[in-house]
């Protein structure tokens, strides 16, 4: 559970730091009128989506970090046998790291309103990460031939069910993805494209880093 | 009804969100049954969690008529007794607290207290309610599926969860699995939700540290909930797979009924430490927002500021951090390292630290305050009193030394009702009588509201309290039956009787609230609009109950905290929160009071207070 209890503690630390910063020294007793001007509704709007997608990632990482707690202690057992790792994942990482890399040219793109590179990127990003879902699925089937089960030991259970659910997120993304793509293909609502490349990218990076963390302990123990 | 009856007054001013005309409903289907106003979902987030709660009360008087009555009631068989046993606890955790708490008040209270027009995201508020919707029917499904529901216990431990000689091994353990997973991410949905609202859709002037103390509680509870629910799903997740497919997550090699199980060197304890990540943190996403609303309560109705706000939020913000690392004092049985126990009696202890600080800033709230005794009230010092005794015992089993003689006893089953059933319960009633005629614009019946409470409150004492001595005894919990059992008194069997005949009057005494509730929504006598003379913005709107849009065209600002009561030389004892300094309504009689400052003279704005 050490793996569990540092994000947790990382993620409790940094909301209550914040939290207690918003309030130490304020006399919340003293009436006053509100400072500031009234913010607009698109900032606000945008501003709401993206600590959405920040609530989203810290649930998602919790998940994974959990599986991962799990994982380490289940490795402690006198059944646990390391499995082989198909030399194909190497591939696949690349791609998931390309698609990372064409979201976020879609996302300059769209920042600096070039429309066509805009477009491009956001196709190539959908389509390398269905490529990256159906390497998966690939590898999958390699371990299979292998003789490599769910069932087979617990090693392998664990590389199906974390592998798994790491490309149900990537597809989740994918529905996402096609509103935003569907959006800048009917070429309404620039600034609504932007902020979906914009949260289209930063998901794809955290799942990338999620990816790379479950790489390295699935093919190192 | 093709229209809905709002559109002849002007709804709500678009002014500071143009889209706000899409949301509104204009089908009788859209107003009441797929609907996006956070109102209408709170609602129905509320009965069906009252409707799947009152199968749990039915459950829990199925087994005290065991416990009280054995070889009386041939419907209750050991199979259906563990299954009660199950049911009772899973559903009043998960099905009814989680979801009354959150979903319910949650999504009722939030916008309206923090001055929103609606959640930040109506489309993922409603579908969060379906998802509710589809876990509870599965949860209601499998009953019905053969060898009946599961009898596990709420805890759901492996290997026995799934091991042959449990009720419900088949279909009851698979969709109570399966009816988690759902909840966990319907629960999502409204979580984020919750928390985007209440960090980004607060109105003007409503600062962090000016919301109520119920929003904070909310907030936190949400904010764990999200992180520990994970927990839960990843272990339903892999006992899944143990279940269907043949994995080895928790299963270790076991000879069940004579024949070898496939499973081979899972780790139950594995399933503990999940489970508990999760479940301890769930004691709390249950009591945070009670506190968080007894301290509201107990403003309003001792007509008194909160003792200590500051305070309250960062007590709240300790117990959320702190509450998880101690979730292995529910395992000191399970033959951990000395060590690791020693580290979690201590955590344990610390986190009574911030727990009791808010029950003295409550009791301190009370001293010297206006206090009226009204149905909420009632309630609300029913729920400290009652906190404290359950918080007490809580205090003895987080030692080591002590819990693992009583930890198998009914002294736990006494403890922990007291301290997160009871009490919690207890909020949610004060909370429904309080907000109700807003909720509804009429009133309940006092004389029938304090009935129930008396009732609920003796009635759950004389349930719980001779429980603990039992558990002194030894008296082992979730027994089917006892027996002659040597080492138990020969009265032993008398209490229970004394402890099911008062469960059997609470259960009944429960039908005066449904009748009163029921009643008052179509009949009661019209309420007005801030009948508790209450500071907080839900009281402020300009119809009752609120129409869709909530603040109708423009909404309030904020210039004070929610804890404006009994200001010294304003003209009421209450300032309402969007009361702006220079309109507050002062009534200096420097005759009779020289010492004290108008409240909110603009030149002292701390109205005497520094």
């Amino acid at each position: 559970m050490t793996i569990a209890v540092v994000v947790f503690a990382l993620f409790m630390a940094s909301m209550i730091g914040w939290l207690v910063r918003q309030s130490v020294g304020v006399r919340p007793w003293v009436a006053a009128g509100p400072s500031g001007a009234a913010p607009a509704p698109e900032d606000q709007h945008r501003q709401s989506l993206r600590l959405a997608l920040v609530v989203l990632i810290a649930v998602i990482a919790s998940l994974f970090g959990l599986f991962l707690s799990a994982y380490l202690m289940r490795m402690t057992y006198a059944d646990w046998r390391p499995m082989p790792e198909p030399g194909l994942l190497w591939g696949t990482t690349g791609v998931l790291v390309l698609c990372s890399v064409a979201l976020q040219g879609a996302c300059l793109a769209a920042r600096a309103g070039r429309d066509g590179a805009l477009k491009g990127m956001l196709a190539a990003g959908g389509v390398l990460s269905v490529l990256f879902v159906g390497g998966q699925y690939a590898v999958w089937q390699q371990l299979h031939a292998q003789g490599y089960y769910l069932d087979a030991n617990p090693a392998s259970a664990f590389f199906f069910v974390l592998t798994g659910l790491h490309a149900l997120h990537v597809l989740g993304g994918l529905v996402a993805w096609g509103r935003t793509a569907l959006r800048a293909w009917a070429g309404r609502d620039p600034a609504g494209v932007r902020l979906g490349t914009e949260l289209c990218a930063v998901y794809w990076h955290f799942l990338l880093a999620v990816w790379v963390v479950l790489f390295a302990l699935l093919s190192t123990t | 009804m093709a229209q809905t009856t709002h559109d002849q007054y002007p709804l709500v001013g678009p002014r500071e969100m143009e889209e706000m005309e899409l949301y509104h409903p204009k089908t009788w289907l859209g107003k009441y049954v797929f609907c996006q106003d956070a109102k209408v979902i709170a609602i129905q987030y509320s009965a069906t969690a009252i409707a799947i709660g009152v199968v749990a009360l039915v459950l829990s008087v199925v087994m005290r008529l065991q416990l009280g009555f054995p070889n009386t009631f041939s419907f209750i068989d050991p199979a259906s007794y563990l299954q009660a046993v199950t049911m009772h606890g899973m559903i009043m955790v998960i099905y009814l607290l989680t979801a009354l708490f959150l979903g319910g008040f949650g999504n009722y209270l939030i916008p309206l207290m923090v001055g929103a027009r609606d959640m930040v995201f109506p489309y993922v508020n409603m579908l969060s309610y379906w998802v509710y919707l589809v876990a509870v029917l599965l949860l209601v499904a499998s009953f019905f599926v053969p060898g009946g529901a599961t009898g596990a216990g709420w805890t759901l431990y492996p290997p026995q969860a799934v091991s042959p000689g449990t009720p419900g091994i088949d279909g009851g353990i698979i969709l109570m699995l399966l009816s988690l997973c759902v909840f966990i991410i319907g629960f999502t949905m409204g979580g984020l939700n919750y928390v985007v609202t209440v960090l980004q859709a607060r109105t003007r002037g409503m600062t962090l540290m000016r919301m109520p103390l119920t929003i904070w509680g909310i907030f936190m509870a949400t904010v764990l909930a999200l992180l520990a629910f994970p927990a839960l799903f990843v272990s339903c997740i892999m006992m899944l797979l143990d279940k269907l497919l043949g994995t080895s997550f928790f299963m270790p090699a076991a000879v069940a009924l004579g024949e070898q199980t496939g499973h081979n060197g899972g780790s139950p304890i594995l399933w503990q430490h999940l489970f508990w990540f999760f479940g301890h943190p769930e004691v709390y996403i249950v009591a945070l927002p009670a506190f968080g609303i007894v301290s509201d309560l107990v403003a309003t109705h001792a007509r008194k500021n909160i003792f200590g706000y500051r305070m309250m939020v960062w007590a709240i913000l300790a117990i959320g951090g702190l509450s998880f690392v101690v979730w292995a004092h529910h395992m000191y049985v399970s033959g951990m390292n000395p060590y690791f126990g020693f580290f979690f009696a201590t955590t344990t202890l610390i986190i009574a630290v911030p727990t009791a600080l808010k029950v003295y800033n409550w009791v301190l709230t009370l001293w010297r305050g206006n206090i009226q005794l009204s149905v909420p009230m009632l309630f609300t010092i029913g729920f400290i009193f009652t906190f404290i005794n359950g918080g007490l015992t809580g205090l003895f089993l987080g030692n080591v030394t002590v819990d693992v003689p009583l930890s198998d006893t009914y002294f736990v089953i006494g403890h922990f009702h007291m301290v997160m059933a009871v009490s919690p319960v207890l909020v949610i009633f004060g909370a429904i009588y309080h907000w109700f005629p807003k909720m509804t614009g009429r009133w309940y019946q006092t004389g029938l509201a304090k009935a129930h409470f008396w009732i609920t409150f003796i009635g759950t004492y004389a349930i719980y309290y001779p429980m603990h001595y039992l558990g002194f005894e030894g008296m082992p919990r979730r027994y089917y039956a006892y027996g002659d059992t040597a080492f138990l008194s020969d009265t032993a069997q008398d209490v229970n009787v004394a402890i099911t005949l008062a469960a059997i009057v609470v259960a009944l005494g429960q039908l005066l609230f449904f009748y009163n509730i029921i009643r008052s929504t179509f009949r009661g006598e019209p309420a007005d609009g801030n009948p508790w003379k209450a500071t907080t913005l839900e009281w402020q709107t300009p119809h009752t109950p609120p129409r869709h849009g909530n603040f109708g065209d423009e909404l309030p600002i904020v210039y004070r905290w929610a804890y404006d009561y009994g200001v010294p030389g304003a003209k009421e004892d209450f300032i309402p929160q969007n009361v702006p300094p220079d309109e507050t309504p002062v009534h200096h009689d420097p005759e009779r009071h020289p010492e004290v400052t108008p409240a909110d003279d603009p030149a002292d704005p701390e109205g005497g207070r520094s």
